[in-house]
Formats: structure tokens, sequence, C-alpha cells
């Protein structure tokens, strides 16, 4: 800081400070008393402040009560108060050490205190007891519009990179503690760039081909024959059959299911160029127990408990 | 001008003590009716109930307002705007015709110190006997006189302060809190603080607060004319004053004694006066003991005492331009208010389109967006509603196109839009989002929204 900031400024603020409370004190002070010639009125009560304009318009003293000068000084007196105890004079950080930062961990921990108990209960629960909780559900899609949304889509339906949840087409596997697993731990879906693997722009082409084909998607069938053997390449992640695997987070090929786009070009470019995709890990973001409901409630959208679907 | 030698002058002074007299008369028995009155509604209603709850009720932590059968949100803020509007009319339409009758009748301050008065009487005495008091030394006597009012005045300025906070807190909850020391610390505070408001502006400042610090006083000298009611000493028959001159004032000073701001009302009108008519009543009794026509004293205008009209003809100037554009701005207003409530619908809802995808492509080559529904059901029964689009040929909702939202709930509902392929134009598209509850027609709202079909 020191090379950015000069103590020079700091005084600046503290002398400012101190001359603006002093200044008001000593104002308050002069001006509660004037020096006047006290006319007196005809009651023999009001007198005047001795200010005469146009020769002879004066300003008649009705004075104000005195509890409203010591009012004056209390201000003074709270902000030598306020000062000393927080931030304020300067660089000086109060008595009291109070910042915006303790404040917001008091108010964390407070919450966590309160609603602490709720989570523990369902962390305690098996995830499918919990998906089929008419309360947790409503818990989690609230932390899912919260959290999850942004990428996932108010819907979960997903975008392109960022997966559908409410089908039941899983990268990592779709049961509930795999599920609560991702949400905590986060990952990495990594495809390297395989096009010198799988070698010439033709060759690329024609594997292209050849994945279009495990889904039975329009594909040329004499190129998709010519892309067999360069399959070869991606066997070891996504399987012989293009079955995909779910350890290793390599996505089924042979589905109609595509993270980030199923034509032709987009394919190619997903094999020249590799993708690379990260799952955040929400662990300690929002604790066990908020992670616990939200993989329950992911779990649920493709499982719709029987309990929540007779409500509907 | 021949200046006597400078002095100094003090700009503040210690507040000399008033100790107004006890008066009775036609004007007093009409403000303890409107004490009692005002102070009933204040401290009857938050024990009333409606549909099993308290009938009126601010929960601030739940940020909804019921005040009987209506529930209020944040969101209909601009109810209590229009009626503080229309408070704001009526209080001007009052000045305007009949001065600070507000101040002397209604006001919390001067009801308030109307209560801790008659309070301090019943341990301090008369007028004469407070004076002697005040000047007595510390005697056993004293210290029970003034003991005792200060506990009585506590006492009622608590439950003043408790009934306050049973506006905010549902007040029977509060009253068993209150019988086992059992408050909350924010309960505690605004009791706390109400209460200590209450004692120290009826005990303490009294018209203190109305010489400087009620903004009401200041500003209504803007309303006043020459027409308007004001309590005015009659100089032509009163003066010249004194027990055995020709004027009709015998210069007894009760309209003096009575005065709870402490000024002499023969002096014309002066700002501290805040219309009590308590000089008129006390003025009244002397007449009447010495056999004159009663109104030296009286309730007249400022025209009506220069040129000498008669009740009649000030009865006549009270239609004037601007009563009536007062009287108009206050009927605008509470009409306003009233349709308007009559008119709403307990059903609100925010649609807010998801960020994160312009629009996909899903089955068939349909186009499908995706939206949030801030779903609002005001009502105190739960509802389910249909969601219904419109605005795209084909285009319709894609999940269970009916809600349930129950009593005053908030709820955010996923829904998904489709339209069929080459439907409305690429780019975004403008639609409408409907919502209608199953079980009555009446309750819909429609809001507008963008449905966009991606390249």
């Amino acid at each position: 800081m020191a090379d950015f900031t000069s103590e020079f400024w700091n005084l600046y603020v503290v002398v400012l400070t101190v001359i603006g409370i002093v200044g008001c004190g000593v104002l308050l002070w002069s001006q509660s008393s004037v020096k006047g010639s006290a006319l007196k009125s005809v009651d023999g009560k009001v007198g005047t402040t001795g200010h005469i304009w146009d020769e002879d318009l004066t300003e008649l003293n009705t004075p104000m009560p005195r509890w409203w000068m010591w009012l004056f000084y209390l201000t003074i007196a709270f902000a030598i108060g306020y000062l000393w105890l927080y931030p304020g004079l300067g660089s000086y950080q109060g008595s009291l050490g109070w910042t915006s930062a303790r404040e917001h961990k008091e108010e964390l921990a407070k919450a966590e205190k309160e609603y602490g108990p709720l989570f523990d209960k369902y962390k305690g629960q098996d995830l499918k007891a919990v998906a089929a909780d008419p309360q947790a559900h409503a818990i989690g899609e609230r932390l899912f519009l919260t959290y999850c949304a942004q990428c996932h889509g108010s819907d979960a339906r997903g975008n392109k990179g960022f997966p559908n949840l409410a089908d039941k087409d899983w990268l990592h596997g779709g049961d509930p503690d795999t599920i609560k697993l991702t949400i905590m731990k986060g990952r990495h879906g990594v495809m390297p760039p395989m096009g010198a693997a799988v070698g010439s722009e033709k060759d690329i082409e024609n594997v292209t081909q050849y994945v279009l084909s495990l889904s039975d998607s329009t594909h040329d069938p004499i190129k998709s024959v010519m892309g067999k053997s360069k399959f070869s390449a991606c066997m070891a992640c996504h399987g012989a059959g293009g079955k995909g695997n779910p350890m290793l987070g390599a996505p089924n090929l042979s589905d109609k299911t595509w993270l980030y786009g199923g034509s032709a070009d987009t394919i190619m470019e997903t094999i020249r160029k590799g993708r690379n995709n990260t799952m955040p890990a929400f662990e300690d973001f929002l604790g066990e127990g908020k992670v616990h409901v939200l993989a329950a409630y992911v779990w649920g959208l493709s499982n719709p408990p029987v309990t929540l679907l007779s409500k509907k | 001008m021949n200046a006597p030698a400078p002095q100094v002058i003090k700009m503040y002074a210690k507040r000399e003590d008033i100790f107004p007299r006890e008066v009775k008369g036609h004007y007093q028995n009409l403000r303890w009716i409107c004490l009692i009155l005002t102070q009933l509604v204040f401290y009857g209603a938050p024990w009333l109930q409606w549909n099993g709850r308290q009938a009126i009720l601010f929960d601030l932590m739940a940020r909804k307002f019921y005040i009987f059968g209506l529930v209020l949100w944040p969101q209909d803020f601009i109810y209590l705007a229009a009626m503080l509007i229309a408070c704001a009319w009526g209080l001007f339409l009052v000045t305007a015709v009949a001065g600070r009758v507000w101040c002397g009748f209604s006001c919390p301050q001067t009801v308030y110190t109307e209560m801790f008065l008659w309070i301090e009487r019943k341990f301090e005495g008369s007028r004469s006997a407070q004076m002697r008091l005040a000047k007595e030394s510390w005697t056993l006597n004293k210290i029970w006189r003034k003991g005792g009012k200060h506990a009585a005045w506590l006492l009622l300025a608590l439950w003043t302060g408790f009934t306050f906070v049973g506006y905010f807190s549902p007040i029977g909850t509060l009253a068993f809190e209150a019988l086992t020391f059992d408050f909350g610390p924010w309960e505690w505070f605004w009791v706390g603080f109400y209460s200590l408001a209450t004692y120290g502006n009826a005990g303490w400042l009294r018209e203190q607060v109305c010489k400087y610090m009620c903004p009401y006083a200041r500003f209504q000298s803007a309303m006043f004319d020459r027409d308007t009611l004001i309590i005015t000493y009659d100089e032509k028959r009163g003066e010249p004053r004194g027990p055995k001159s020709d004027g009709s004032c015998i210069d007894c000073s009760l309209c003096v004694q009575v005065c709870p701001t402490g000024i002499d009302i023969r002096k014309g009108l002066q700002y501290e006066c805040i219309g009590c008519a308590a000089c008129i009543d006390a003025c009244d009794i002397v007449m009447d003991k010495i056999e004159q026509p009663r109104g030296l004293i009286r309730y007249s205008t400022d025209r009506a005492m220069a040129q000498g009209l008669s009740a009649k003809e000030i009865r006549k100037r009270v239609m004037r331009p601007r009563v009536l554009l007062y009287t108009g701005g206050l009927l605008l207003f509470i009409v306003a208010v009233f349709t308007t409530l009559a008119l709403r619908t307990p059903l609100k809802m925010d649609v807010i389109r998801d960020r994160g995808s312009m629009g996909r492509e899903v089955e068939n080559g349909m186009i499908e967006n995706v939206y949030r529904l801030q779903i609002m059901n005001t009502t105190e029964q739960g509802h389910t509603y249909r969601i219904r689009a419109s605005g795209i040929d084909t285009l319709q909702v894609a999940v269970p196109d009916t809600v349930e939202v129950g009593p005053t709930e908030t709820r955010a509902v996923p829904i998904r839009l489709r339209a069929d392929h080459g439907k409305g134009e690429t780019g975004s598209n403008k639609i409408a989002i409907e919502l209608t509850a199953l079980d009555d027609p009446s309750l819909a709202v429609k809001e507008k929204a963008v449905f966009i079909v991606p390249r």
C-alpha cells in the first residue's frame, strides 16, 4: 500500500475532521451569546440582539430553549465517541476493531446456527428419501435457482457446454451419491485435441461421419466406413462402441445427446481442438448440508418421486 | 437613535415552566371526546381479530401488511403514498377552514399532553398547588407526589409503547412476553423507545414540540388566509381592559393561566397558539359571572374582526377558491385510493427470462425458451393457476401448465415455452404470459416477455 499512497492523505483527513469538529464547538460557543443593546420590549421579556438594519429595523431576541443548545453539544460528543470506537479518523481503525467483513462473518455464523439444524436433519437421511420430502424439494428448488441456474438453466435442461440435468443421460454417473460427489468436489471434463492422433483433415471428416453413425444420425455411409479404423484413437476413453465411460466423464457417443452440438462441423471442431469443461466444487462454498439437499433435488429431476408426482 | 450601552445577551434560555390551569367548558368537553375516541382506536385496534389473525398487523419481517381483509405487499406501497397524500389534503382543507383544529383536538402530542396533565393534577393538585410544590424544598410530601406522578406517567407511556409495537408484532404474544419479561432485543428496544418518547414528549417537552420541532405547525401559515377560523380576542369590545374600565375584559388573566403554551391570546394571533380553545372556555365562564355576553374570546376570522362580520357572513366565506381546491384534491385522492384498491388483482407475477441461453432447439426442431415466473399470491387462500402464453403462432407451455401457490406465498417456477420451427421472427419476439386462477377467473395477470428464435 505504501507504494501507492502516502501518509499525507491520512493526515489531511485527520486534520480536516478535527478542525471540523473543533470548529463546530467554537462556533456554537461563540454564537450562544452576543453583545447587544438589549432594548426591552413592551412586556419586558423580549430584548433585541442589537443588530440594526436600515436605521431602525432591529432583530428581536426570542431565545431557543437551552436544551436545544445541549443537543448541538451532544452531536459533538457523539462524533468524538464514534471516531473513538469506529473507523473514520484517517486510517485509525477504532477501538472496537469493527470491519464490514467481520460483521458479514458474524451474520453468516448466525444464519448457520439458525438454519444448520434443518440441513443436518436431511444430511442424516438417505438421498432418495430426501428427494421425496416436499419441504426438501422446495428448499432444493430455491437453492438450484440461486446457485445452479446460471449455467444449467432454471429448468435444469442445460445449454451448450452445460449438461442437461433433467434427462437420464449422465456424464459421470447418475446415482444420487455420484451426483452429490459431483457437486461437492466439482468435475473437470477434458477432451484433448485429437487432430494429430486421428490423422489428416480427411481422416477427421471420416471419423466424424463414423461418430454420427454410432447414434444413427444422418451420415455419409462411405466416409463412415473409412473412418471406422481411425476411431481407435478415441476408444481409450469413449470405448470400442463409443458408449463412453462415466469413470472418465467421457460422453456416450451412441445417443443423441450432445453437450456441444451434434452437427458434423461441431464434432469436427471438437476433435480438432478438444474441449475443456469445468464444474466448480461447492463443498466449501455451500457446505455438505445444502449440497445434500441439492443433490437429492437434482436426482429427483429425472426420477420424480411418487410423493411429489401425486401432488401435481 | 440613542442606543443604550451594549450588554451580553444569551441566545439560548432556560424554558419557563408552564402550569396550565384546569378549565371546563364546551370546547374542553369536545377535546375530551376527541381524546377518548382517538385513544380507543389506538389502544383497541391491535386487539381486534379478523379471520383468525390480528386484524391490523404490519409484519415487517414477512413484509406483509394486514388491514382487516386487505393484505398489502411492499409492491403496494403506492397505496400508502396515496393515502398519505389524501391525509395531507385533508389536513390542508381543515387548516384552511378552521385553522389549527388538528393541533388542538387530535394531534397525539396535544392528546398525550392532556392525559399527562390530568395525571399531574391527580398527584400535584391544581395550578396554584403545583406552583407551590415546585418552590417547596424536597420534603417527603414532594417526593411522594413527584415520584408518584412520574411512575404513573411511565406506566401510561409503557402501555403506549407496548401498544405501538403491537401493531408490528402480534400483540397477543407480545402481551404474554410482557408478563414474563421475555421480549426479544428489538421488542425491548422499540417498546422502550416509544415509551420514552411518549414520556419525554408529553411529560417534559410538551408545547416545545409544537414550537420548535413540528414542521406542520411551521408550514400551515401557507394554508391560512384572512377568512380562516382562528381563536381571537375581540379587542374592540375588550379594551380598555381592567376591573373598572369601560372594556369587557376585566384582566383576570385566566385566559393566560389556562393556556398550555403559555401565551396571552389578547396579543392577537401568535405562532405558539395550538387552537385548543381553553381560553375561550375560561373567558366564557368569567363573562357569565360578570353577566356579560359570551364570546369576548371566540372562534372568528381575521377579516371578521377587522370588518365586524357576523357569524353568517363568516360562514358564507368558507366557500372560497382555496377551500374548493383542497376539497377537490382530497376527494380526488380518496376516490383514487378506494377505486384502485377495489380494482386491484391480488396476484402478481414477474417474468424473468433465463439469461444463460438465448433459445434452444429441441425435439422436432421446436424452439424453446426458459423463463422463471415469480408468482405472488397475495390472497389468504391457496390457488392453482393456469399458465398460458401468446404472441407467436403455436406458442405453448412445455411443462405442466398449472402451478399451485399457497396462501400469501411467493413461488418461483421455471417454465419452458415452445414454438414450432419457422414460427416467429429470427431474433426477439414480443409475447405475453398469462396467469389465471382455476377457481376464480377474475384472478388473472398478464405480463410482457420476450421469446428469442435463434438463427
